[in-house]
């Protein structure tokens, strides 16, 4: 068995927040890293990475995932969507707006990962109950306790009707 | 990066994969969803020299019934085995699947990595024990399939040979009158189970046990069926004092480990109320009562 040659490189090309990025990669490479260090996307954040607090969580091909559990190479050929493509033209997604109308956050360092996970359960079920809301940022909890208002935030996102995803 | 570096492989076909793996040797791992692998690799539990990614490999994202057997394939994940029509129709799966850790690593790790990854407390080896689910395996000798209480043989070990991959997980399609549910005890969704539970029955007309599996996660290295409990039912009409007997059999077979969670006394403790709780779900599921499925978080 030969050692692994630490400078293998992998070409991989990606759609982050629709914009096209080609990158070659050390394998090994956590798909959260290649967001943060190669594209500056800093926005996602590294919480606990042990693919427990999902701080880091972005959606892939429209699913959360923990970007902290990923390598970059398995993202090759997809859609990644990162709390920086939330808002557009400088608009708060409706869901950031709530979360801040709502004071959903407390230290805030696992707000991105509930923004994401919210933002794809409102994508596949826009009028969840809070029971599924729950159910939605169950792998976002952190530490800080509480997270009535994250909930609130939300519910009001899938309680109001006119309001557009 | 935390994983020691390793070469990255990804082969088009099931065919190419086993032959990679094979050629490769054992330094050299399969990558499905890597909800398992990955944190193992950050943890530098493992480091393999290659890893083969068989996560995009087609035709192994399925869940369909044929001839009395539901079959579903290796690559399919959690999430997805939940919001499938076979979990719909049997409720215990969907339990399994849909209680899983949490939406996130639902989203990637898959139902084959689970059973290949063998967990001593992780939920499908666990719940499949109790649908009597048979592992379909394809590697440089064919194909085979393997009783699931023959291929998980220990703490992350089991009877793949190097180069097979598991393709499939079947089972027979429950009779008419029957009822499962699975439920797991852990400290929060990310966390793997402390204990679990599953139970699948079939009563007749006359509310008579025809058959009856009960499964004990996190009762020892491996989940263990509780067969004493089981033949204590078996042929009976099934009251709350005879599953207070089936109780006190199944944990005299349990032997958890006392750890950071609790002594195995409690341990013991904990599996007797999550049995009954889970029997009390499945009977009402075998009366047709729709029952959402909810683990239990410390």
């Amino acid at each position: 068995m030969s050692t692994p040659d630490a400078a293998q490189r992998v070409t991989i090309e990606v759609t982050v927040n629709g914009q096209k990025y080609c990158r070659a990669v050390e394998p090994r490479l956590l798909l959260v890293e290649f967001l943060r260090q190669e594209l500056d996307l800093t926005g996602t954040h590294i919480g606990c990475d042990t693919s427990y607090c999902g701080a880091c969580t972005v959606q892939l091909n429209g699913a959360p995932v923990k970007s902290c559990t990923l390598f970059a190479v398995q993202a090759d050929g997809g859609e990644i969507l990162t709390v920086e493509g939330l808002a557009r033209d400088g608009e708060l997604h409706p869901l950031q707006q709530s979360f801040s109308e709502h004071h959903g956050l407390q230290c805030g360092f696992c707000t991105p990962g509930m923004l994401m996970s919210a933002h794809a359960l409102l994508h596949d079920n826009p009028h969840a109950d809070r029971k599924a809301i729950k159910k939605a940022i169950a792998g976002n909890v952190c530490r800080c306790t509480g997270y009535q208002n994250i909930l609130k935030a939300i519910e009001a996102v899938a309680n109001d009707t006119a309001g557009g995803q | 990066m935390y994983p020691a570096p390793f070469r990255y492989h990804r082969p088009a076909s099931l065919r190419e994969a086993v032959q990679m793996l094979s050629a490769l040797g054992e330094g050299a791992k399969p990558l499905a969803g890597g909800q398992t692998l990955i944190p193992i690799l950050k943890l530098r539990l493992d480091e393999p020299s290659d890893l083969v990614d068989i996560g995009r490999l087609p035709d192994l994202r399925f869940a369909d019934a044929q001839d009395g057997w539901v079959r579903i394939g290796a690559l399919s994940p959690h999430g997805w085995v939940a919001r499938s029509d076979a979990a719909a129709a049997i409720p215990i799966v969907k339990d399994c699947a849909g209680g899983i850790a949490d939406a996130q690593v639902r989203s990637r790790g898959t139902i084959g990595g689970s059973v290949s990854a063998a967990d001593p407390n992780c939920d499908w080896p666990a719940m499949l024990r109790a649908l009597d689910a048979e592992i379909i395996c394809f590697g440089p000798a064919g194909e085979r399939t393997v009783p699931i209480e023959k291929f998980v043989l220990a703490p992350y070990t089991t009877a793949l040979t190097p180069g097979e991959l598991v393709t499939a997980i079947r089972f027979k399609a429950p009779a008419a009158g029957s009822g499962g549910a699975y439920i797991a005890y852990k400290k929060s969704a990310a966390a793997f189970p402390i204990c679990s539970t599953g139970v699948q029955l079939t009563l007749d007309s006359a509310q008579v046990c025809r058959d009856v599996r009960i499964v004990l996660g996190g009762a020892g290295p491996t989940a263990r069926r509780a067969l004493e409990a089981e033949a204590e039912l078996r042929g009976k009409a099934l009251s709350d004092a005879l599953w207070a007997r089936a109780a006190d059999a199944a944990i005299a077979i349990a032997e958890p480990n006392a750890d950071v969670h609790g002594s195995a006394e409690y341990k013991r403790s904990l599996l007797r109320g999550l049995l009954l709780k889970t029997a009390h779900v499945a009977m009402r599921r075998s009366a047709n009562a729709k029952i959402e499925g909810s683990h239990v978080y410390a």
